[in-house]
């Protein structure tokens, strides 16, 4: 396959300066609110932090791929002496936790890098962390080219939509609904 | 569909049992704005003048504010209302924290509270789902504990509680509600929560709020991100390290407590140390706080970090945020490695930093002058410190002694006798003031002193510079980018003020000059308690990024209700005035507007006349500080001047 050199948008995220304010969920979901900014609501937000004041953990996760099936990670990490889930590091909108799906569908959350045109100079929450604990990184990467096209966020659901109800189930249903 | 707000309030009758989720009027929006504005409507409708602190019928309201839990940057206050047990007037008290926005985000705007539980219990909300749960196994535990307890039984480290310790649940007339890094302490709300039988209330909310202008109210909210990136880059100079940026004073974040520890008064408000701050103890007091402070936390959506954890060794650890870690320390002539210990145990037990150290420090003095004696406290060690806790256990659980004291210094003094009375010196309207005795007379405080209805200094005063600085031209300096004030003529009150001679104090600001001052202080802090907006950003700090130019804006943007800076600050006027009234009906007149009588040592009684006299003018009120039949018609509150009409209250003075 061919190689070819792409910009990869990243974000280091300092954990040490994460002061738990929040700003990332409120922003985050007030951007990808819709209309644009016209709500906001963090239980909707691609970034979450884990938040547990009294033992000192403040880290921030940002929504990953969707997974259809719950992984056997029960590990336990201990870091300078606090302890974290395996979970508390994942990604992913996974079937054994709310976090990531959206509140009332359920439907996975990703994080888009708020990518939009023209594009943003940093995502929002990056923006509004006056903590500097999220970093906005871009860097070159030689990779191979990917000829799949890209998901969008419908494709995403229903491809959830499929995994839970088959495929005929939400054909119907959709004929259903597209019935005037 | 609303904006900005929700637009339900949830009705919980302890007594019977019983939740409702009822709809509210747009058109108290209109004319009160939200939080404290409407809580003082629902006081005055729901809690008649008769009503004891501890009755079933006096309410006890959690409430957001207008703007709390949108994009604002800092909006995100509880403000919690009721009858004081102390005051027996009506007690506004507040917490930042995460409470009010996640209130809201379970799609209420206040929680109203009344009755009486048999048993303790505590409030679940969780969305549409609303319980009230048994706390028997609550109780006695500490306010952080129960916090812990409640998110562990409930399987969610996410849920935000609000919560009493032993204080509360003993009555204690200043016991506080505790609400992780904040807390409503003023007034003793926590007394009526436990009294209440409610030992918490949980709350987890996942849904939308949402603003009708949302385009403009994000260039709004990013102006403001703006602007406090600016301060942080430009503090002001030539005041003390702790007010020179935004947020509440940086107490956590800062050592350098040279202002506080030689201004401030030690013991029972008592003793001044201009020689106290000294290389030896800043180097001593900054490695005790740098080893305790292992974070410094925010609250909901500010970019601020006034809190901070605090993590003593062999401690539990708590949360803390400006200076309580000061007020033991210096009520007990110690030093901060005592101030961060004993501390984690008040914050645990749920009482007020400022009133629990003052009351404590009044009992030691009243032993010292043989108005008690050694017999009054059976056990109690030979150090101050032990002393300290000795006494914080004897309150917190009202034993002995600690029963007295634990209703504040001017009750105990009146139930003890003896003289104690003249002890009890640093009390306005019966509640705890800032451990503060200066000299020269200041009339702008004098004023905010005597007429704050929050009875607390901090939550009247900020905007104006406290002190003129010393030249003309750093004066001319300062007011240069000023574009806070709502009028031009403030920039020329604070350039002409001066240090020293015939335009300082007393005299300058003049007295029609003082009371446009305290005005404005008090209007911001109105608009702030309305909309559930941090003092620490807004009526606070000096140049402030919320202000009245803006802040209709934000309204109207929010909520789609057209208002501009007439109108909001109507609507501040309006609340200032319905409060007013509330104290009013319940007995509160002239002769109650007064600062403690040595709070300053030169005073000037027919200029301190006049001010007052001139500040009930400008304010709509009569020469006993009732609103007049004329202001309250032209603030459509014609319902508060029947009832004083009725009760013959215009009458009797």
């Amino acid at each position: 396959m061919a190689k070819v050199t792409k910009i990869v948008k990243s974000i280091t995220i300092d954990a040490d300066k994460c002061n738990g304010c929040k700003a990332c969920e409120v922003i985050c979901s007030s951007w990808h609110a819709t209309p644009r900014y016209s709500s906001n609501n963090p239980a909707r937000s691609r970034i979450r932090i884990v938040r547990l004041p009294l033992r000192d953990i403040y880290l921030p996760v940002y929504a990953g791929e969707y997974t259809e099936s719950e992984c056997t990670g029960r590990d336990k990490y201990i870091i300078d002496g606090k302890e974290y889930n395996e979970c508390d590091f994942c990604r992913a909108s996974c079937p054994s936790r709310d976090l990531f799906h959206e509140p009332d569908s359920g439907l996975p959350l990703k994080c888009d890098m708020c990518e939009e045109t023209p594009a943003l100079a940093q995502p929002k929450c990056v923006e509004w962390c006056h903590a500097e604990a999220l970093i906005y990184v871009e860097r070159e990467e030689e990779v191979e080219e990917d000829k799949q096209p890209k998901l969008g966020d419908i494709e995403i659901g229903l491809g959830s939509m499929i995994d839970k109800f088959g495929l005929q189930q939400v054909l119907d249903t959709v004929a259903r609904m597209a019935k005037p | 569909m609303r904006y900005g707000e929700i637009g339900f309030d949830l009705e919980v009758d302890l007594s019977r049992g019983s939740i409702d989720r009822v709809d509210t009027d747009p058109n108290d929006t209109r004319l009160y704005l939200g939080g404290l504005g409407t809580n003082a409507k629902i006081m005055w409708d729901r809690v008649p003048a008769e009503t004891e602190a501890f009755s079933p019928d006096n309410l006890l309201i959690f409430s957001s504010g207008l703007l709390c839990g949108t994009a604002a940057p800092g909006s995100n206050r509880t403000i919690v209302s009721t009858i004081s047990p102390q005051t027996k007037l009506m007690a506004y008290s507040m917490m930042g924290g995460f409470f009010a926005p996640e209130l809201k985000y379970a799609g209420y705007d206040k929680i109203i509270i009344s009755g009486k539980s048999e048993e303790l219990v505590y409030l679940w909300i969780n969305n549409d789902k609303v319980e009230i749960r048994d706390a028997s196994h609550l109780k006695g535990l500490g306010a952080t504990e129960t916090s812990e307890a409640i998110r562990k039984e409930l399987k969610d480290p996410d849920i935000q509680v609000a919560a009493i310790g032993l204080a509360g649940e003993n009555r204690v007339f200043y016991a506080s509600i505790e609400q992780g890094r904040s807390s409503a302490s003023r007034g003793g709300i926590g007394a009526v929560m436990g009294d209440k039988g409610l030992k918490a209330v949980a709350v987890r909310g996942t849904k939308d709020i949402n603003v009708a202008d949302p385009a403009k109210y994000m260039e709004l909210c990013d102006d403001v991100l703006k602007y406090i990136k600016y301060r942080a880059d430009h503090p002001i100079k030539g005041v003390p390290p702790i007010l020179q940026g935004l947020g509440s004073p940086q107490e956590m974040a800062i050592v350098d407590e040279e202002w506080h520890t030689t201004n401030f008064t030690w013991g029972n408000s008592r003793t001044r140390r201009k020689d106290f701050w000294t290389h030896e103890i800043e180097q001593k007091w900054k490695e005790t706080q740098e080893n305790v402070r292992t974070r410094l936390i925010s609250c909901h959506n500010c970019p601020m970090k006034c809190g901070a954890t605090i993590s003593v060794p062999g401690l539990p650890t708590y949360m803390m945020k400006c200076y309580s870690k000061l007020t033991y320390t210096m009520a007990a002539f110690s030093d901060l490695d005592f101030g961060f210990k004993i501390a984690q145990k008040a914050t645990e037990y749920g009482v007020d930093g400022f009133s629990a150290p003052q009351a404590m420090a009044f009992g030691l003095e009243l032993l010292e002058a043989g108005i008690l004696t050694l017999e009054d406290f059976p056990g109690m060690p030979e150090d101050t410190e032990g002393r300290f806790y000795y006494l914080l256990e004897k309150i917190v659980r009202r034993e002995g002694i600690g029963d007295f004291l634990a209703d504040g210094t001017y009750w105990a003094a009146r139930r003890i006798g003896k003289g104690a009375e003249k002890y009890d010196h640093n009390t306005i309207k019966k509640h705890e003031q800032l451990p503060l005795k200066l000299g020269m007379l200041n009339p702008v405080y004098y004023l905010m002193y005597s007429t704050g209805e929050k009875i607390n200094i901090t939550q009247i005063e900020g905007q104006f510079p406290q002190e003129p600085f010393a030249t003309r031209e750093l004066r001319e300096e300062f007011v240069k980018d000023w574009f806070q004030v709502p009028d031009e003529k403030f920039k020329k009150y604070y350039v002409d003020w001066e240090p020293r001679g015939e335009m300082s104090n007393p005299y300058y600001p003049t007295v029609e000059a003082s009371c446009e001052i305290v005005d404005w202080m008090e209007k911001m802090h109105y608009i702030d308690d309305a909309l559930g907006m941090c003092a620490g950003l807004s009526s606070f700090p000096l140049k402030p990024p919320y202000h009245i130019h803006n802040y209709p804006e934000f309204v109207t943007a929010a909520t789609g209700i057209k208002m501009n800076k007439d109108d909001v600050w109507k609507s501040a006027t309006r609340t200032r005035t319905l409060m007013r009234a509330l104290n009013v009906r319940r007995g509160m007149r002239r002769a109650d507007d007064r600062p403690p009588d040595d709070h300053w040592r030169k005073r000037f009684p027919d200029l301190e006349k006049q001010l007052l006299d001139q500040y009930y003018k400008l304010k709509g009120f009569n020469e006993q500080g009732i609103p007049t039949r004329e202001s309250l018609h032209d603030l459509e509150m014609d319902f508060v001047a029947e009832e004083f009409e009725q009760k013959g209250i215009y009458n009797n003075g």
